[in-house]
């Protein structure tokens, strides 16, 4: 069975933030427009509702808002020569589905990368030598500046309501915030979260060993507040359950809390839920997409949509897996270095301390997911590579998301994983750890990508995408340089023990524990469209009227969060098509 | 150290005097956790299981309560009712691996940094890893598990965790598997089995669904109000 449905101006694939984002915007502009999201319709109530959410196991720890691999997966490997398995469960990341994305199961971190980041290839060449990148580090710069995606910051975090103090506005220092960020040109909408224990504790020790400690920037709202859109925010009641939860409190900024209901009111615009894109479809000549060809789930049949517009804006992976699967750029070969479609995929390398004290209650079930402190003075602009022998950075920072128990309750050295002796210690633990992390940049590297996999296939009987990937030394150094920061901090704060875990020489991928969901890269951006997938605006090279969102763009990973960039770019990507394309659509490079 | 005993996180909240005026509605965290009816001890011996044989129940009653055993302070395993957490998952979309990847071809013995590549179901791992488990004791400590002393328990387990059981590569993940939803049954929501009377929360002294806490931050002393669970009830 198949049917083909009357034609789009323009088809969104996914609708979280920034299908949400492109989908209010060129709904403005009056465009007929229909977004297509593969997992279920989510709202507020009720699907985030109290007391139903506030479900460690069925959310925390079997993953209820996230994708399930049945439907959706990859395969691994981490080296060219290794046979790629498919990921059976979730572990390393947490890819969300449903109406909402990962935009309703974030923490809320919202930083804006460093100016030298978007030009991290330059940077490096002009200040250490060329001769310092490694040419198995396929490192670039974006093909766009820090200061031309300036405006767009600010539009993301004010639409969201962040709450965080500025460090540097038009160019004046700010007291207590990051000296190092670059400039931005206002405050933060909202005021910072206030200081927990833990927090206190950090900024005290980081203070007196010179450092600058500032509040971290959060998608939790600290008041009340209204966007542009007319979304209105609430404070955050610290209920401990941001993370892999929707929030309960119209408190956590998501395109839930922050654009949708907005957007569904303009009749131009509608949505499809439980519709899996399956392919985008390219005109005889390669040249311009014709629309979409998606699984609609109720019907149980394929449906072509066809469109003038197709805006990729599913999750990092399932854009390019879907790029790959319709021909949209040449597959990257890392044998040759040619092709563009699935390079430089890259990942976040993090590690932490944890201190143990006894005196001191930490109430972690007392929680919001970005409340916390940080310091930036061994971030990406901070660093001489050449002394130190890696490129990339890290920011430090305290904070604890959440208390709760089946996720894990952090023990000393030594403690026993099972039996009398763990029953003992979490009775005198929990609640009585912290922890000081490092959330570090990953590079691109020559061998490190994504294609297709020859051998697994979906429930679709498409092939699965092939994810290759593996630490490398250079970052493994990087983070060992944040150990050696960290602990003197750690010890400075005379905890009654503390324990270590950062990646050290000859780590391995493991994709069973959790790590971070923040997955960059395979349709990266840039200026040429022999080494990038899309152009500075978002616009596939070869497909003028096919735009991909999202992290995909990045050509290496930030030492933040995403989640700003890809907001921001999203607003740039918005304002290009409604200006520039929309009038003429065209290459717009 | 603040307090973690039921005894004492009691002691703290009627010792607080304007919270405890200010909550006195809360009548049941005046009762001692041992009078409460919904603290007593689960009655394990009437519970009849919907995935689990019966020998496959003695054998569970007998590893979690080695994996989170009843001495000590806090409750144990058996206390909370884990067994009976773990049938219900089992017999449920957990044990029938609803949300996973199961198609071929499966790699079991490859590196277990690749994640699970067994071709069984969780509730396929507890069937053929108990009996795969209760054989080796039999050959190495004399008897099945359950009948070895409680020193011979922990040391088996401790083989089991350590991969020195000879089981094969498609049970691999019997024993993380094991461990993990035994703390899953601990520490869930008691709506699922475990965590009976909330005791393993009242003992950590973690809260539960409460979820507004905005009073509370900053705040370095221990929370005195008892958890409540998604049902509503207090403990």
């Amino acid at each position: 069975m198949a049917r083909t449905d009357p034609k789009k101006e323009v088809v969104i694939v996914g609708l979280g933030w920034t299908g949400s984002i492109l989908g209010i915007e060129l709904a403005k502009e009056g465009l007929d427009i229909l977004a297509l999201e593969r997992g279920p319709d989510r709202s507020t109530v009720p699907d985030f509702q109290y007391p139903n959410v506030i479900d460690e196991l069925k959310y925390g720890i079997r993953y209820g808002f996230m994708q399930k691999p049945r439907n959706s997966t990859i395969t691994v490997r981490r080296t060219l020569d290794e046979t790629a398995l498919p990921m059976r469960k979730l572990g390393s990341f947490l890819p969300g589905d449903g109406v909402g994305g990962a935009g309703i199961h974030w923490n809320g971190q919202t930083w804006r990368p460093m100016a030298e980041e978007f030009r991290l290839r330059s940077y490096v060449e002009e200040n250490f030598g060329a001769d310092l990148i490694d040419e198995e580090m396929t490192i670039q710069d974006w093909g766009v500046s820090y200061e031309e995606l300036e405006p767009y910051f600010d539009r993301f975090e004010y639409m969201a309501g962040i709450a965080g103090q500025a460090g540097n506005i038009n160019g004046e220092i700010q007291p207590g915030g990051n000296p190092f960020e670059a400039p931005r040109s206002r405050g933060y909408p909202m005021p910072p979260m206030p200081e927990q224990t833990d927090m206190r504790l950090f900024r005290e020790a980081a203070s007196a060993m010179g450092y600058h400690p500032f509040p971290r920037p959060a998608a939790n709202a600290t008041q009340a507040y209204t966007n542009e859109y007319g979304m209105q925010l609430g404070p955050c009641n610290y209920c401990g359950f941001c993370e892999r939860y929707g929030c309960i409190n119209y408190s956590k900024s998501s395109p839930q809390t922050c654009i949708l209901d907005a957007l569904k009111r303009y009749e131009n615009f509608s949505y499809r839920v439980n519709s899996e894109v399956l392919r985008v479809n390219l005109a005889a000549d390669g040249q311009t997409a014709t629309g979409v060809t998606y699984w609609d789930e109720e019907a149980q049949e394929e449906v072509t949509q066809p469109a003038d517009m197709v805006i990729l804006a599913a999750y990092q992976l399932h854009n390019v897996h879907l790029m790959l699967l319709s021909g949209i750029g040449e597959p990257y070969n890392p044998q040759t270095g040619e092709g563009v479609t699935g390079k430089n995929y890259s990942y976040q390398m993090n590690g932490g301390t944890t201190l143990f004290f006894r005196d001191h209650n930490f109430n972690p079930f007392a929680a919001a997911g970005s409340s916390g402190v940080s310091i930036d003075d061994f971030a990406i602009n901070q660093i001489d590579f050449a002394t130190e022998g890696f490129i990339g950075g890290s920011y430090i920072t305290a904070g604890l998301s959440n208390g709760q128990p089946i996720r894990g309750i952090s023990l000393p050295e030594g403690t026993p994983g099972w039996g009398a002796e763990w029953k003992q210690a979490i009775g005198e633990w929990y609640g009585h750890s912290m922890s000081i992390g490092s959330h570090g940049s990953n590079m691109a590297y020559r061998d490190c990508y994504l294609d297709l996999d020859p051998t697994y296939t979906d429930r679709h009987g498409r092939p699965l995408m092939r994810m290759t990937f593996d630490w490398k030394a250079n970052d493994i150094r990087m983070t060992q340089f944040m150990r050696r920061q960290i602990e003197p901090i750690a010890q400075s704060m005379n905890p009654d023990s503390w324990r270590s875990s950062y990646k050290s020489e000859g780590a391995r991928y493991d994709i069973r524990p959790y790590q971070t969901t923040h997955n960059v890269g395979g349709a990266i951006m840039g200026t040429d469209p022999n080494t990038s997938a899309v152009n500075r605006y978002l616009q596939a090279w070869g497909q003028h009227n096919v735009f991909v969102l999202g992290a995909g763009a990045f050509p290496q990973n930030i030492q933040y969060n995403p989640t700003g960039a890809v907001g921001a770019l999203a607003y740039w990507a918005a304002d290009a098509i409604v200006n520039d394309y929309l009038p003429d659509p065209r290459p717009l490079v | 150290m603040s307090s973690k005993t039921p005894q004492t996180t009691r002691r703290v909240f009627l010792g607080g005097t304007a919270g405890a005026a200010a909550l006195a509605g809360f009548s049941s965290l005046a009762q001692s956790p041992d009078t409460r009816p919904d603290a007593q001890a689960v009655p394990l011996d009437d519970y009849s299981p919907e995935f689990l044989s019966a020998a496959e129940w003695t054998f569970l009653l007998a590893a979690t309560a080695r994996i989170i055993p009843s001495e000590g302070d806090g409750p144990g395993a058996l206390e909370t009712g884990v067994p009976i957490f773990i049938d219900r998952q089992l017999a449920g979309e957990f044990g029938t691996a609803a949300d996973l990847y199961m198609e071929g071809p499966f790699v079991p013995d490859a590196t277990p940094q690749l994640g699970i590549q067994s071709p069984l179901t969780p509730a396929e791992i507890y069937r053929q890893g108990i009996p795969a488990f209760d054989d080796w004791c039999q050959r190495n400590a004399g008897a099945a598990f359950h009948d070895l002393d409680t020193d011979a328990q922990d040391s088996a387990l401790q083989a089991l965790a350590d991969g020195d059981t000879d089981l094969a590569p498609e049970l691999r993940e019997f024993w993380s598997l094991l461990l993990q939803n035994t703390r899953e049954g601990y520490f869930a929501d008691p709506m699922y089995g475990g965590n009976a009377g909330m005791q393993s929360w009242i003992y950590i002294g973690y809260p539960g669904a409460r979820a507004n806490y905005l009073e509370w931050i900053g705040r370095d002393e221990p929370y005195p109000l008892g958890p409540v669970n998604i049902a509503g009830e207090r403990a």
